[in-house]
Parts: structure tokens; C-alpha cells; sequence
């Protein structure tokens, strides 16, 4: 990552690559967690924690962990963190744990963390890992808010609690339930494809080609460390 | 006993089900439903992966309660699953390679498909015993096969229509699709009191 400069690792993650809008990852928690903001609010910051700490251990690991043992390494070691968020939200914020229930241990498998780990934290150093994960788990907590407020505004009127549609005004419950969740998804997804139309010509959907992606997912691996071979050897004749 | 495991079945194919209702397992719902037959694998593979796991996995929660370390089972689970996953397919490719050709590309996805540990996990939530988690298990992997088979039918009939606006096509799409499906599936519910 050389030549690029501290902050644009952050606001990477934030519009360009944002995870769960641009690259179509943790499509689970996005849909099923943001029938409010609040509940919305809490799953992307909690993910954001895991995915910090995650990012941080990975990225000191990565010169420790074996190649061919690295996927259960590093899923060990988001599970400590999950399990961990699952220990803090219990204590301290019971009203959040107990809605968003099942998705807090579900965080394991959340393709953002583990992709994260895959792609940036296994070649970079912890300080970059670190802002890396701060920007990608912002970028999901963003986009799981603006889920949220739609849905919240359109089923029940209010935004975090506060009532912006007047209670005479019927709110339409089905933005609450899951069609209305697929449904916003899809119009914001839309509004994406949209605005970004000429400039991305190439939009990386990473996850959604299932198993034609994992091979294109390889190649782009197998190249990239060639590069990387050839780049050493360079260094060595220089 | 025997009504109670049909209901269990009927209520995780249509009321609860997975991708459709619950939000478990969208991005393998999302991504591999291009073609009806790997939809038709993957949806075989999760089946088969959840029960397998489901009948692992239960009996260890038993363990870890008795040893009062409850509070290890997301670490525990997802290793398991995962090991498991592992074994299933080099299991399959020594002794089942008919099998292994025709699910072996979608069981290294299912370790991060978060149907698998949700299924395990909310066996354990509901309190269900043995026979009952196993049911669940297996009534939760037909109906993610039946939602994928219903989702890749109406997919390969979306494919190349040009007549889609631009910014819908690809995964918009694919999305609105899926929620006029779950609002179809809406309609199961209150199916039981």
C-alpha cells in the first residue's frame, strides 16, 4: 500500500469500497438488524469493534500463522472478539443484546471481517490493519443507519426514538418486516448503481458470484503474489 | 411427540423460513442462485452440513454445561462446524466422489454461511431436545433448498432482459425479487397460533 496516504485507507472503506453497499458483503446482518436505527447503530458498532480487533491480531499474526492454516486461525480469533462483544453488550446494554439476539454471535461469520482478514490484514502492518478495519466497520455502520432510517421513518414514523411523522400519519409496517428490508436494500442499491454509473466501470461484487467468484477471487490472489515474487526479485538484482 | 415434529418442519420451511424471513444465509442465497442446478446443490449441501453439525453440536452445548463453560460456544461451535465441514469433504472425496462432484465445490462456502451456526445456535436458544433439534436442522435446510429452487427459477427467466432500467440490473434486481418472494411467504404466517 505503499504511496497511499493514511487517511484514504479510512475513507475507502467509507465510500469507495464500502462493504456491505459497494462489495455486497455481511448482506445477513444489514437487512435483518436495521428494522430500527438504534438496533442498526449497534450491530455496525459492534461489528466495528470486532473488526478493529481482529484486524490488529491478525495483522501481528501474520508473519506466525501458517498459509495453509490461516482460515481457522483467523476465524478463532474473531470468535474471541465476538465473544467478547457478546460479554460487554450482556452487561451493559441488555435492551440491545436481547434485539439483536442471534446476529451478535452470528458476527463470526460475517463475510466483512474474515474478507478483511483475507484481503488487508494478512500483508499490511497493524497501524494500516487498524485504520482499515476503523474504516470499513464505519462504512458498514453507515450504511446499516441509512437502512435504518428509512425503515424506521417509513414503519413507525420516528428516527432513533424521536417522532418525525406526525403519530396521525399511519406508518406502513411492512418496512419493518423482512420484504421491506430486501426492498430498501434494493432501492439504495439502485441509487448506488445510479449515481456511480460512469465512474465505476468495473464493480468488484465480491460473495455474490458464489463459486465463480472464489476462482476469480484465487486468480486475483495467485497474481498478486507473483507480483509480489517479481517485485523481490527486482530488489534483489537492485 | 410426532405432531410436534411436523409442525417443527412446516413452521421452518414456511413461516420461519431462512433466507426469506429470518435474513440467514443471503449471500449464498443471493450468489449461487443463478443456475437452478447449483442452487439445487448448495441447497442439498446446507441441508445435509446442518443436520450433521446440528447432531455434533448438541450434545457438545450438554458438555459445556455441565463444565460451566456455556459462554465458549460461539468459539466452539464455529470451530466445530468448520472442522466438520473439513471432514465432510474429505469424507466425501475418498468414499463418495459421485457425491463429492456434485456438492464438493459448495461445502468450503457453507463454513461461512451463517445458516449452519444460526440453525445450531437457536436449537440451543429454543431449548429443544435431542429428536426436536435434529428435526429443526433438517426442517431448516428444506427450506432453504425450497427458497433457493424458487429463487434461481425466477432468476434464469430475469437474465438477459434488457428491458430492466440500468441501475437495477444485477443485484437490485435479484434483491426486489427476493422481497416480493418473502412477502409472498408473509402470508404463512399466523399459520399456527
Amino acid at each position: 500500500m505503499a504511496g497511499k496516504s493514511k487517511l484514504s485507507i479510512v475513507t475507502n472503506g467509507l465510500l469507495k469500497e464500502n462493504p456491505s453497499m459497494v462489495l455486497v458483503l455481511g448482506t445477513c446482518p444489514t437487512l435483518a438488524t436495521t428494522s430500527t436505527v438504534a438496533n442498526g447503530f449497534g450491530m455496525g458498532i459492534s461489528a466495528m469493534a470486532v473488526l478493529i480487533c481482529s484486524n490488529i491480531v491478525i495483522s501481528m499474526l501474520r508473519k506466525v500463522i501458517p498459509d495453509k492454516v490461516r482460515i481457522p486461525c483467523y476465524i478463532t480469533v474473531i470468535a474471541g472478539f465476538v465473544t467478547i462483544v457478546q460479554f460487554i453488550l450482556q452487561a451493559y446494554m441488555p435492551a440491545l443484546y436481547s434485539s439483536l439476539g442471534l446476529f451478535i454471535p452470528l458476527i463470526v461469520v460475517n463475510c466483512i471481517i474474515l474478507g478483511r482478514a483475507e484481503m488487508f490484514a494478512n500483508k499490511n502492518t497493524i497501524f494500516d490493519s487498524a485504520l482499515d478495519g476503523l474504516g470499513m466497520g464505519l462504512g458498514f455502520t453507515m450504511a446499516l443507519v441509512l437502512m435504518g432510517t428509512i425503515r424506521e421513518i417509513c414503519s413507525q414514523g420516528t428516527w432513533l426514538g424521536y417522532r418525525i411523522i406526525p403519530a396521525s400519519v399511519d406508518g406502513m409496517g411492512i418496512f419493518s418486516l423482512a420484504p421491506g428490508g430486501f426492498f430498501v436494500f434494493a432501492i439504495i442499491m439502485a441509487g448506488i448503481h445510479y449515481i456511480t454509473r460512469d465512474k465505476s466501470k468495473i464493480r468488484k461484487e465480491f460473495g455474490l458470484g458464489g463459486v465463480e467468484d472464489m476462482k476469480l477471487a484465487e486468480e486475483e490472489l495467485k497474481r498478486q503474489q507473483e507480483e509480489e515474487k517479481a517485485r523481490k526479485a527486482a530488489k534483489e538484482a537492485a | 411427540m410426532a405432531t410436534s415434529l411436523i409442525v417443527i418442519i412446516i413452521s421452518m420451511v414456511l413461516v420461519n423460513n431462512y433466507p426469506l424471513a429470518q435474513f440467514l444465509g443471503i449471500c449464498p442465497f443471493l450468489g449461487v442462485s443463478n443456475d437452478v442446478e447449483s442452487a439445487k446443490g448448495m441447497g442439498i449441501a446446507v441441508t445435509f452440513v446442518m443436520v450433521v453439525a446440528t447432531a455434533v453440536t448438541w450434545p457438545i452445548m450438554q458438555l459445556l454445561y455441565k463444565l460451566d463453560l456455556a459462554y465458549l460456544q460461539t468459539l466452539i461451535f464455529i470451530l466445530v462446524i468448520a472442522a466438520l465441514v473439513q471432514l465432510i469433504e474429505m469424507f466425501m472425496k475418498k468414499s463418495m466422489p459421485a457425491l463429492y462432484t456434485a456438492l464438493g465445490v459448495y461445502l468450503p462456502l457453507i463454513t461461512t454461511n451463517c445458516t449452519v451456526l444460526g440453525v445450531c445456535i437457536s436449537n440451543i436458544d429454543d431449548g429443544y431436545n435431542y429428536i426436536q433439534s435434529l428435526t429443526q436442522a433438517f426442517g431448516a435446510g428444506i427450506g432453504y433448498l425450497f427458497a433457493m429452487m424458487i429463487m434461481s427459477n425466477v432468476r434464469t427467466r430475469l437474465v438477459d432482459q434488457e428491458d430492466i432500467p440500468a441501475p437495477f440490473r444485477g443485484v437490485p434486481i435479484v434483491l426486489i425479487t427476493a422481497a416480493i418472494l418473502s412477502l409472498g411467504f408473509m402470508g404463512f404466517n399466523g399459520l399456527f397460533s
